[in-house]
């Protein structure tokens, strides 16, 4: 889990704030040590994005990522998973791109009820202030990636239904 | 928190009360599926599983989401945990990826030096 640090001197990992700033909508904010320019990069070369945006804690592996970052081009990632070994596919399109501060991008493996993401990336003092922002067509798109439980899928999830049934036996 | 989660309980324990719907259970810890996978593996009719899968989305242990003809069943949790669950999750996701994000900057910017002295 130590992989965003760093023994360099100076090199330090901030810290992350989340918030859930409406019914239908997530902030994720984190300052990136390193002008907008290159944070930018790594979002949107392919070769650099694959690098970061499936860290290995999520248990998935890339097995292909595909991105034309323009307004109006796609993008695809195809992971596998232990339960999905033949693949998932996410993809969209990108409705706003303006390097180095602005990216806007479609979630369309949904059926058209998947969120739009804005990142901005704010140049602080050659720091990037990254704000990702979720916005989910309505209340019950958002209730639904929520209950679809395709991140649930974790030892914690098992741990309390383990719980949960125990406590079930103990009343009997 | 016994008597608030008791009516819950209930729904729980007559869920898992049935030996095919524990079977259920089991199988959708190791795999979704659809209510014609689980028939056909618990040799039933579509209509019986229907019922049984009913039961268990009741009780908040499964939840089922229809993807075209099909009906998918996943294992479930009552909504207030799976939401809990889905936000730290969610949070969780993003701080890793962030952490990896900081690594492939670091190395652009050293990149950048480097290839910034070769010019010169």
């Amino acid at each position: 889990m130590d992989a965003g640090r760093s023994s360099q001197p100076g090199v330090m990992k901030h810290r992350m704030s989340m918030e859930r700033k409406s019914e239908r909508e997530l902030v994720v904010t984190r300052t990136i040590n390193a002008p907008p320019r290159l944070v930018f990069e790594a979002w949107t070369r392919a070769e650099l994005f694959q690098r970061w945006w499936v860290p290995k804690s999520l248990g998935l592996t890339l097995l292909s990522c595909e991105l034309d970052v323009r307004v109006g081009g796609g993008y695809r990632l195809v992971f596998s998973h232990p339960a999905a070994p033949e693949g998932m596919a996410f993809h969209g399109r990108y409705l706003e791109v303006t390097p180095p501060s602005r990216l806007v991008w479609t979630n369309d493996e949904a059926g058209g009820n998947g969120q739009v993401t804005t990142v901005t990336f704010e140049d602080r003092a050659g720091q990037t202030l990254l704000v990702v922002h979720e916005l989910y067509p309505s209340k019950e798109a958002l209730d639904e990636d929520i209950g679809s439980g395709s991140t649930s899928w974790n030892d914690e999830t098992f741990d309390q239904l383990d719980e949960l049934l125990a406590s079930t036996s103990r009343l009997e | 928190m016994v008597q608030y989660f008791s009516a819950d309980l209930d729904a729980t324990f007559a869920a898992l009360s049935d030996a095919t719907r524990r079977g259920v259970l089991e199988h959708l810890a190791r795999a979704d599926a659809s209510i014609t996978d689980l028939a056909e593996r618990f040799r039933m009719t579509l209509t019986g599983m229907k019922k049984h899968v009913g039961v268990l989305e009741q009780a908040g242990l499964v939840t089922t989401e229809k993807v075209g003809r099909v009906r998918n069943c996943t294992l479930g949790l009552r909504r207030l945990e799976q939401e809990a669950m889905w936000i730290e999750s969610y949070r969780q996701r993003w701080d890793a990826r962030f952490d990896a994000l900081d690594t492939v900057v670091e190395e652009l910017k050293r990149k950048e030096k480097t290839d910034g002295r070769r010019k010169k």
